[in-house]
């Protein structure tokens, strides 16, 4: 591996336009190299800077590994996926961009739930009526998992789910989910209701450095003239 | 995690040879359990600490399993196996390995892969003399693979559901402290729930539906349910039915109108779960204490006793065993009585061997009746780290 500071970013979508648009307006601008569709790219001006595009999913495992030296994704990705969060990363300043809430939604009929604690209420009487925990459908399982636990609810199932969470309930393969969110409109069109408390996490996009990334000085020198551009 | 040295294996094995000839002896049959188990059933009796760190994975049809991370589980289902739902009697014993994630740096006493070596006892009567004797059986065969100072601590669950039982209060109150009990937080939380006026937590029940729910008549708050979900334009969907929804807000209703738990049975309460100490000298201590609430305590009590003396004639050293009404908390399928081995070289956090009464666990994975059961198991890496002298 060469010296030089990795930079991971979102390889599509609105997340990776808006990230471009951060760094330009910062002054730097970010390219790709070589092929249009490739992933690797770099910052113009900055020679000890390699940009990869990758999916913002696997941005959170390349600054957990330290395989990325900096990276720009969404907290709950980085929640989600590193469970000793604070010691891998650090958070170096959220972005304004790619808002989303991760929360906990049952459905809407269930007008005797509201909390966290009405939800615990309901678990033994639902085991004893159907023969099994109720389940809680979500790709977040971790995030999930800690919510749940610091909430005194420990008598459910994950059933994990990699796309359309929000239809679980109403296909019958899940009670409720644990997702994310922006304006709650898909929640509400599936029949579906955010309790009192049970937002987890207020997530946006962020720009975060791995600790465990092999800090060269020179990926360090690049690092300072990054943090200069955008005032950090 | 560091791999394991074949002298290591060796010398495990020798251990387990050792231990397993002693329950041999001791009537135990040995059997061995499958490894892979349907996820389903596990995650569904073992508390949610033991279920996060449990491997699970599909296979190739879709179906969801596991990596055992006990074995008394998968000991239970063999014998249901075995026997359907005939009554039957039966002692194992095992030796195998279990599996459970450890997160970074737990320490080499924490291994992710690593071997119980233990007994279960299914069906047998005369609970106290069963459980004595289960420990009795433990202890003798880890003095047999060389450990010489140790610890035995121990809890009853069966004095705890014993005094909720006595207490006087709505029915539903005790089911949910009883669910409770596996979390020290929200039990007190409940508890202090439980000793206000209910008014408050009604408050989230919009008023014309609370209005329109009859505390006493199911069909009327079912209609209630359904005029306040169509008025408001929301469809019934997924497994609650209507009936669950309206009896929950039944109950809730009933609770509110229930008078307070009184501030001296809280304290109660509270008071019998802060007991520790000696094994004896608490025993006394909650004599003392539960005497109060009638003669329906005498009988657990005096199970207590008969089990200190039944161990104390197996020859298990009871005068410096220790008490601790809240051990037990974090094991949540154990009903009644519950041990502990704990050695000084490796402290309370890692035990070396523990087990307890499980009394509704075969009911749960999957028998049709309620069977007895007892059982106890062995950490070997934590024994044999010990009894070769070596920090662990």
């Amino acid at each position: 591996m060469t010296e030089k500071l990795l930079l991971a970013v979102p390889s599509k979508g609105r997340l990776m336009e808006q990230t471009i648009e951060m760094f330009a307006k910062a002054g730097l601008t970010l390219r790709k190299t070589g092929n249009e569709r490739g992933y690797r790219g770099e910052i113009a001006g900055l020679d000890t800077v390699e940009v990869a595009f990758i999916s913002a999913s696997e941005i959170a495992w390349y600054l957990k590994t330290g395989r990325a030296h900096m990276g720009v994704t969404g907290e709950d990705l980085i929640r989600e996926q590193i469970s000793d969060a604070d010691e891998r990363v650090t958070f170096l300043k959220p972005l304004g961009f790619g808002h989303a809430d991760v929360v906990v939604a049952v459905p809407d009929y269930w007008i005797d739930v509201r909390s966290m604690a009405e939800l615990d209420e309901i678990a033994a009487t639902f085991r004893r009526e159907h023969g099994r925990w109720f389940r809680v459908a979500t790709k977040y399982i971790n995030t999930t998992r800690r919510f749940f636990a610091a909430k005194g609810v420990i008598d459910y199932r994950i059933i994990e789910s990699l796309g359309a969470t929000e239809g679980a309930p109403a296909a019958g393969t899940a009670d409720l989910i644990v997702d994310i969110t922006s304006t709650g409109a898909t929640l509400a069109a599936n029949g579906l209701r955010i309790l009192d408390d049970g937002v987890i996490l207020k997530s946006e996009a962020n720009l975060i450095a791995s600790k465990v990334a092999n800090w060269s000085p020179a990926a360090r020198q690049a690092e300072n003239e990054i943090m200069q551009a955008l005032g950090l | 995690m560091v791999a394991e040295t074949a002298r290591k294996f060796e010398a495990l094995e020798a251990q387990a040879q050792k231990i397993m000839q002693v329950f041999i002896k001791a009537g135990h049959e040995a059997v061995s359990p499958a490894i892979l188990q349907p996820a389903g059933v596990f995650l569904d009796v073992i508390g949610e600490s033991l279920r996060a760190r449990t491997y699970v994975f599909t296979d190739p049809d879709g179906d969801e399993l596991c990596l055992r991370p006990d074995l008394t589980v998968p000991t239970c289902r063999l014998h249901i196996e075995r026997n359907g739902d005939a009554p039957a009697k039966a002692r194992y014993c095992y030796n195998g390995t279990a599996f459970r994630f450890q997160p970074v740096g737990a320490g080499s006493a924490h291994p992710r892969e690593f071997r119980q070596t233990g007994i279960e006892n299914i069906g047998l009567p005369e609970r106290e003399r069963t459980d004595a004797q289960t420990v009795a059986t433990i202890i003798d065969a880890m003095r047999a693979a060389g450990l010489k100072n140790f610890k035995l601590r121990i809890g009853d669950l069966g004095l705890f559901r014993a005094l909720i039982k006595a207490i006087d209060m709505p029915d539903r109150w005790r089911q949910m402290l009883t669910h409770l009990f596996w979390r020290p937080e929200a039990f007190r939380a409940e508890l202090q729930r439980l000793s206000r006026p209910a008014e408050e937590s009604l408050k989230s029940i919009p008023p014309e539906l609370r209005a329109a729910i009859a505390p006493t008549d199911l069909a009327r708050s079912e209609r209630a349910v359904v005029d306040y979900l169509s008025s408001n334009g929301v469809e019934a969907m997924g497994t609650r039915s209507v009936t669950e929804v309206a009896s929950n807000l039944m109950w809730r209703l009933a609770d509110a109108k229930s008078d307070p738990l009184p501030p001296e049975i809280v304290s109660l309460i509270e008071r019998y779960l802060a007991i520790s100490g000696p094994a004896k000298a608490a025993g006394a201590c909650f004599k003392d204490l539960l005497r109060e609430r009638g003669s329906a305590m005498t009988p657990v009590i005096d199970a207590y006793h008969r089990r200190l003396q039944l161990m104390t004639e197996m020859g298990v050293d009871v005068v410096h065993a220790e008490f601790s009404a809240e051990f037990g908390r974090q094991l949540e399928y154990y009903t009644g009585f519950v041990f502990e081995i704990v050695a000084p070289e490796l402290g309370r956090d890692s035990p070396l061997a523990g087990g307890g009464r499980y009394d509704d666990l075969m009911r749960i994975v999957g028998g049709k009746r309620d069977i007895p059961a007892v059982g106890g198991a062995i950490h070997t890496e934590r024994l044999l780290s010990v009894v070769q002298g070596g920090a662990a």
